[in-house]
């Protein structure tokens, strides 16, 4: 690890360690204790969804899923990712080009400052843009004259999540174009390539795993934020309530089948986010390993 | 004699780029944080004392950190095994809980919560057996401290899943050869270089729990002094419109918090020192 | 196109990489920068392709003052040592690449650029390995792919960063040879890197020798060898010996004097040859190839050393190991240091001695 604050870190298994000199019984005990540990505190919760969701059938389970408010709740939904990732994209790929591969002072403070949204609670996060933005905040009326609503309206919702996760590409990205050097990029120069040249052609193509997997995991984490935007929302039904927010009211209403279902939905992302991250790990493990052939 | 050239980085886009991501960190990160001082300041060091110690900020203060703590130890115990258990076994669907291990990353805070909730409440699968042994999950500091555990349960892992897997497998035949037994190996030899990756989990997970808030209102069930959780207290004090109050407990919140992150990185930076330096 | 390079620095921090070096190298010669680790060389080689930059100093492109114009403006072949081969690109896009980046304006067509890849591919004997990986190839044929790469743009200097460092002994032989024929050929101004003082014998025209950040002399593969500067540039091409000696001076003071020779320059005799022949002890015998080696002592001295010669001459000596014979020292060359400490730059051949023993007398002096 190059600096703190990874929230999660790479490996996999990428080696099977081969030397087991416990005794059997020692193995099977630790084997199932961590077993049961993870089935407790992984698995239920997973399956518990899913069993509530489609606790009053499937009828009741569609209904949920295509009511009115939902399917806003699930446009603004996307709508919030379709803007917070390309963004945090662009600085993520800045960003790592600028540590990975330039010598500058001060690179550890910049990496701690990436880090930043990590180390806030995302009740805070939401907290400092009602402060910056909001209808008693440092910018509020002048924005209020211009009447522009942010805090409370859609744009809030979309700045805030750009907040949250924008560390995700850039922490993928930059160990990984740190791993590859600059070798590549001079011998590019050296070829007459300008700039952007240099990025889109040589730089890029050799941290695509890493940049798709930084991608897909700021997707998840746009898509499921809570915290903060629960802060900023203003919680308007078919508004500015994204599917996480739609949640949460229709569990407060005691509205628990709909609340699953919706929930389902999330839960289904994120399986899918798993999958994929495998699948990724997996194809990037394999190139690397075809590189490696002297 | 000639004079020393202009540039001085070889590549291109060095300007352009650290222009943009300062741009982009000052706006999206420097100037809001510092609003939040800005606004605290505003209160006056009196007022600021008051509210941040306030009888019902402190019970949560005191409830946020024992959770958070008592979690990052749960996670630091069990999460040190799974990953000895991930690197080292073999057992059939071991890929697939590999995978699982980010299912907290990976799984909205809010669905976990709410699911949480179902499991640990009096009628849930869980819940139902706890309560015939006496133990009360939902709506009690515990059931915060299980929906805590959920959300570190990654960071332990993570980190010392690479640590192990490194260990090269040389020092611990050599113990064997010198006559130790496999907990005297697993103590002396094994362990001791997964101190950091360890410690680094255990402040990550405990971070996270701090700040947590999604996972965790659905279970506490929210009451002053007693299962409120300082997120929750911020939140209110928004909703009520005091945002000096609330801007005051967030900042005693981020101070903890930052002085958690300067702490991780100067372990790991010491930590890697020493590993350079022998 | 010459290049040359004026009083060029370079630091990193306080180490101190290139200090205030200056050379030329003509137009089609094939130079190489000869010179242990930490020597400089790849520092120098660097700076002339614009891939560092000077702190102090100007490099001139066919009398042009280059020193302010990037890597990219400056359009020289560079080579790396682990050749920097675009690992996701096949051979036939990486030998390409300098024309795809071109301007539109300067870029050949579609067309144009695969008959010159080709040729290049042809050039370097790489024809059928088009699509291939690099991670398919051996690192000869890398090697030969990141030659034809920097080829493709037709530079007028080609720089090699220790080109054939990471090969194997056979292969690096064989890559020797085919590169000289290939500067023969092409004619391009060519500058490499190696620590391999053998390599830059056998290839280049020209041999810059440089030493912790300085060059300690140029001069063509006959010159270094035979008429070496100053005690480094002795020892560092081929084998030598060396001997303490304390020579009178002319005034008042004797100096401390270092001789060096080398060992196929010492004549091995059962019988006194000269005043120079020096009575010595045979510890080991080995045999490589087709030279014997032998390690000895003198006797008057204690000072160990190596003797080289052919395997007739050997049978013909007929000793073994433990015997004594005589060393004949007559090709000894001294470098003179002063008194006080300096090691001066003399260079003088000292064929006659007075008289034999653990002074090594001079006659002319």
């Amino acid at each position: 690890m190059s600096y703190a604050g990874t929230e999660r870190p790479k490996a996999s298994m990428k080696r099977f360690v081969r030397h087991n000199d416990e005794s059997p019984w020692v193995r099977w005990t630790l084997t199932g204790v961590a077993l049961v540990f993870l089935g407790l505190f992984l698995v239920v919760p997973l399956l518990a969804v899913f069993a509530e969701a489609f606790k009053k059938g499937w009828e009741t389970y569609m209904a949920s899923i295509s009511e009115p408010d939902t399917l806003a709740a699930v446009k603004l939904t996307l709508l919030t990712a379709a803007i917070a990732v390309p963004l945090n994209l662009v600085f993520g790929i800045a960003a790592a080009w600028c540590i990975a591969k330039f010598h500058f002072k001060g690179k550890n403070l910049l990496m701690t400052l990436i880090d930043l949204p990590f180390a806030v609670s995302p009740v805070i996060s939401g907290l400092i843009f009602v402060l910056m933005f909001g209808a008693h905040g440092i910018l509020g009326p002048l924005l209020g004259s211009l009447g522009i609503r942010i805090i409370f309206a859609v744009p809030g919702i979309i700045l805030v999540t750009v907040f949250v996760t924008f560390p995700f590409i850039a922490r993928e990205l930059i160990p990984v174009m740190q791993a590859q050097g600059t070798e590549e990029e001079q011998a590019a120069v050296t070829l007459g390539a300008n700039g952007w040249q240099t990025l889109f052609r040589i730089t890029l193509p050799n941290v695509k795993w890493g940049l798709l997997y930084g991608v897909i995991l700021c997707n998840a984490r746009a898509m499921g934020e809570f915290g903060a935007v629960s802060v900023v929302s203003g919680h308007i039904r078919g508004m500015t309530n994204t599917i996480p927010l739609h949640v949460e009211i229709l569990y407060n209403e005691y509205n628990f089948a709909a609340a699953f279902a919706v929930a389902s939905l999330l839960a289904f992302l994120a399986l899918v986010t798993l999958v994929l991250k495998c699948a990724l790990e997996w194809k990037s493990d394999r190139s690397r390993r075809q590189e490696r052939m002297r | 004699m000639g004079k020393a050239s202009k540039n001085r980085h070889v590549l291109p886009g060095f300007g352009l780029s650290m222009g943009y991501m300062l741009a982009y960190l000052s706006f999206i990160v420097l100037i809001p944080l510092s609003v939040l001082f800005v606004k605290t300041a505003s209160l006056g060091w009196r007022q600021f004392w008051e509210t941040v110690t306030d009888e019902r900020v402190l019970a949560s203060y005191r409830l946020t950190f024992s959770a958070s703590f008592a979690a990052a130890c749960v996670n630091a115990v069990f999460g040190t095994l799974i990953a000895w258990v991930l690197v080292r076994y073999r057992f059939p669907g071991k890929r697939i809980l590999d995978g699982l291990v980010d299912l907290p990353f990976a799984l909205p805070t809010a669905v976990a919560g709410i699911s949480l909730t179902a499991l640990y409440s009096s009628s849930g699968w869980i819940g139902q057996y706890l309560e015939r042994m006496g133990i009360k999950a939902a709506f009690t500091p515990l059931g915060i401290m299980i929906a805590l555990t959920f959300i570190g349960l990654p960071f332990v892992v993570r980190t010392i899943q690479p640590v192990l897997q490194e260990v090269d497998e040389q020092y611990e035949e050599a113990a064997a050869t010198l006559g130790a037994g496999r907990w005297k190996t697993f103590a002396r030899v094994i362990f001791p270089p997964l101190l950091p990756a360890l410690f680094t989990g255990f402040s990550l997970a405990f971070a996270r729990a701090l700040g947590e808030y999604g996972s965790v209102v659905f279970i506490s069930g929210n009451m002053p002094m007693k299962t409120e959780i300082t997120p929750l207290i911020i939140i209110t004090k928004l909703e009520q419109f005091d945002y000096a109050g609330a801007a005051a407990i967030a900042s005693v919140v981020l101070a903890a918090s930052f002085l958690l992150l300067f702490l991780i990185n100067f372990i790991q930076w010491r930590s890697s020192r020493k590993h350079a330096a022998g | 196109m010459s290049v040359e390079v004026r009083n060029v620095s370079k630091a990193y921090g306080s180490f101190q990489a290139v200090q205030d070096v200056s050379l030329e190298i003509s137009t089609g010669e094939l130079a190489a920068l000869l010179g242990p680790s930490g020597s400089g060389k790849t520092t120098l080689l660097r700076l002339i392709a614009g891939l560092e930059k000077t702190d102090r100093g100007n490099i001139f492109f066919k009398g042009e003052d280059a020193t302010n114009q990037s890597a990219r403006e400056r359009k020289v072949g560079f080579v790396f040592q682990h050749y920097a081969l675009f690992r996701h690109m096949n051979i036939f896009n990486n030998v390409a690449f300098g024309l795809q980046v071109r301007p539109r304006k300067n870029r050949p067509s579609k067309k144009e650029i695969r008959e010159r890849v080709f040729e290049l591919l042809k050039l370097v004997q790489l024809e059928g390995f088009a699509e291939r990986k690099p991670s398919q190839l051996s690192g000869g044929q890398r090697q030969r792919v990141a030659l034809a790469r920097a080829l493709a743009i037709e530079p007028e200097v080609l720089l090699l960063d220790e080109p054939f460092g990471a090969l194997d002994a056979k292969v690096r032989q064989e890559l020797r040879r085919w590169l000289r024929d290939l500067h023969d050929r092409l004619n391009i101004t060519t500058v490499f890197v190696t620590h391999d003082q053998e390599e830059a014998l056998e290839m280049a025209d020209r041999i810059v020798v440089m030493n912790e950040g300085k060059v300690e002399q140029t001069g063509t593969p006959e010159q270094v060898y035979h008429a070496p500067a100053n005690p480094f540039v002795c020892s560092f091409l081929g084998r030598a010996n060396l001997f303490r000696a304390r020579v009178p001076g002319d005034q008042a003071a004797d100096s401390m004097e270092i001789g060096y020779i080398r060992p196929h320059e010492i004549q091995v005799s059962m019988h006194r040859y000269d005043r120079t022949s020096v009575p010595s002890v045979i510890n080991h015998i080995y045999t490589v190839g087709p030279t014997v080696r032998l390690e000895m002592t003198r006797m008057d001295t204690g000072e160990p050393f190596e003797a080289e010669m052919g395997r007739e001459r050997f049978q013909e000596l007929g000793v073994r190991a433990g015997e004594t014979v005589f060393a004949d020292l007559g090709d000894l060359k001294l470098f003179g240091t002063k008194p006080g400490g300096n090691p001066g730059m003399n260079y003088r051949p000292v064929r006659q001695m007075q008289s034999v023993g653990a002074d090594v007398q001079p006659a002319n002096r």
